[in-house]
């Protein structure tokens, strides 16, 4: 049974690796949205650092530098956009044709997000590799911090395919998609550690963080390969992490079966 | 009609779909804010009818009939209001696997190829969604590109492929899992009529070596005459007729049509029939069936007649007379 889902994931990544293939130029512009914001937010700390001595509350440029270039790594990691292609995928049919394959609709969606993280490492790597020419980051991270890293990102994006996929199922009950989706980029603007590091952000909104999903998604893998986590929290971490991801895959279920309903009330 | 023995089986299904209303303008946009008005519409009311396994039949009906939301009912897509349907003896709306892997449904209008690759890749993928044994999908592959003359086709990208040529493909990648039964929503619209035979030939020798059952809906009589011994009329959301495409004609069609050549056309024919065309020393009448024989004989007798033919009246014009039929007066 797995090696039956093996090959099928197999065929579909490779199917999606041929389709992005074909987008060449799409690619140069996926490559200034994978670089640019975070360059754009170090450049703008990096300045505030300089005109305030040298550090805000004790990140230096090459923190500022260091974290920027891990959070563009685990922004495309933890990258989702299938809420920006439900509504045309409905609207247009798609959604029917997926719903008559003997397979949950999930799983296109899963390896077409893995086949173009694959493909974009392409050219993630050589952006790393400028950040670091450029700004010089310094890391100051113990190994095993550095090793939690790489479970913490994985569930990270796991979590926020989970969050995304769901918020996706929107476009069953409205077209008006895009301000639900602005709302919830807004919120991973501020919480997920994008506009700043949360350690900058006021205690209350370091609270709000907290319990909210965003941290656990980017923020706290990208704290973990600075080396910027407590060793006694990194188990709780991991502990919310899981917990959303229980959490969202419940909910995840209850509105795929909901929405699978709506569709075939209202026709497709 | 055994249960065991039908592939399709439906009982009094229903499907209302609720559609808002409102009148143009931005009151009644605003109006509509606060209190929305709306209707039920009854897309399929209250159907049945059954298919047996392996038999071929056209579903006919003018646009808006019912007939894509009946096939959505039975592919899946759709929950019925109210009814039952059973399609291999599954519970479509359930859309368990095993009922997936069994079916196809196409449609003339809708692609499930990726557009930017060749066909053979999507093939290559749907052999793994389906789970289709690799030596069982090669050989159903090469007699699909037989069957269909794909060859160089499914090499090419999708999006540099004809129409025509692009639905040859639709319906193999539809067929790769060798479905048992196909539901076919205007699988030939669109196409020039060479490639429509070629899709009728090879639906045909599909039934035929597989012992598919087929449910077609065309607006192309010739598909349906080609296929389809039985035909059921949708219209209205009701079945108007269900039958031998032949019962059909005898039903709505109770005229024949007489051709007369004669050396002068501008006679009276009012006593014989009514004149459906009056050219160059030819006649065409419509008579009723019965007065066929006494019309053809009074014709003979009392003109100078060189040529008479009597034909049935054509399948497109009878179907066009069932699909004029008022709501009421269904059967």
């Amino acid at each position: 049974m797995i090696g039956l889902w093996a090959r099928y994931y197999r065929a579909q990544i490779k199917l999606s690796l041929a389709v992005q293939f074909q987008y060449r130029v799409a690619m140069a512009i996926w490559m200034l949205d994978i670089v640019l914001s975070p360059m754009i937010y170090l450049v703008v700390w990096t300045t505030v650092a300089q005109s305030s001595g040298g550090t805000v509350n004790g990140f230096t440029p090459s923190d500022f530098a260091a974290y920027y270039t891990v959070l563009m790594i685990v922004q495309h990691i933890t990258q989702i956009w299938h809420m920006w292609e439900y509504e045309y995928l409905i609207r247009e049919g798609g959604m029917a044709q997926r719903l008559l394959r003997p397979l949950h609709p999930i799983n296109e969606d899963i390896s077409q997000n893995i086949s173009y993280k694959i493909l974009m490492l392409m050219v993630l790597i050589p952006a790393v590799l400028l950040f670091v020419l450029l700004f010089r980051p310094a890391f100051h991270t113990p190994l095993w911090s550095a090793l939690a890293f790489i479970p913490a990102v994985l569930l990270g994006a796991a979590l926020a395919f989970v969050i995304g996929w769901t918020l996706a199922m929107a476009a069953f009950w409205t077209t008006r998609i895009v301000a639900i989706n602005s709302l919830y980029f807004t919120a991973m603007l501020f919480f997920a550690g994008y506009l700043a590091p949360l350690d900058l952000l006021p205690r209350f909104m370091q609270m709000i963080a907290g319990v909210l999903p965003f941290r656990w998604m980017m923020s706290f893998p990208v704290e973990l390969a600075l080396g910027r986590v407590a060793p006694e929290a990194v188990l709780g971490g991991f502990a919310a992490q899981a917990l959303w991801i229980v959490f969202g895959v419940l909910v995840l279920r209850r509105v795929w079966k909901a929405a699978v309903r709506r569709f075939s009330s209202v026709g497709g | 009609m055994s249960a065991s023995k039908s592939a399709v089986v439906i009982q009094n299904l229903r499907k209302t779909y609720q559609v808002h209303e409102r009148e143009a303008g931005l009151g009644a946009a605003l109006r509509s804010l606060v209190s929305r008005k709306s209707r039920d519409v009854k897309a399929v009311d209250s159907i049945s009818f059954s298919v047996d396994m392996g038999e071929m039949v056209g579903f006919l009906g003018p646009n808006g009939a019912g007939k894509t939301t009946t096939l959505k009912m039975l592919s899946g897509l759709l929950y019925p209001t109210s009814g039952e349907a059973r399609v291999l003896g599954y519970v479509p709306s359930r859309r368990e696997r095993a009922f997936l892997s069994q079916m196809t449904l196409v449609m003339g209008q809708r692609n499930q190829l990726v557009w930017d690759i060749p066909a053979i890749d999507s093939f290559e993928l749907n052999r793994e969604v389906y789970r289709v044994p690799v030596a069982q999908y090669k050989q159903t592959l090469d007699e699909l590109v037989e069957l269909l003359d794909l060859g160089k086709l499914l090499t090419k990208p999708v999006r540099n492929l004809s129409l025509g040529e692009r639905m040859k493909c639709e319906i193999a990648g539809a067929l790769l899992h060798r479905p048992r039964v196909l539901f076919l929503d205007e699988p030939t619209i669109g196409l020039d009529v060479t490639m429509q035979r070629r899709i009728r030939l090879f639906v045909a020798e599909y039934n035929r070596r597989y012992g598919a059952t087929v449910l077609l809906t065309s607006h192309y009589m010739a598909d349906v005459e080609a296929l389809c011994k039985r035909v059921v009329v949708i219209h209205h959301g009701s079945i108007l007729f269900d039958g031998d495409l032949t019962a059909l004609v005898e039903r709505f069609s109770p005229h024949k049509t007489i051709h007369v050549k004669l050396a002068d056309e501008n006679q009276d024919f009012g006593a014989y029939g009514e004149v459906i065309s009056r050219e160059e020393g030819q006649v065409v009448l419509r008579v009723p069936k019965a007065d066929t024989a006494r019309v053809t004989g009074q014709l003979l007798a009392n003109m100078e007649i060189h040529d008479l033919t009597v034909e049935d009246t054509p399948i497109d014009e009878v179907i066009e007379q069932v699909f004029a039929q008022p709501k009421e007066g269904r059967a």
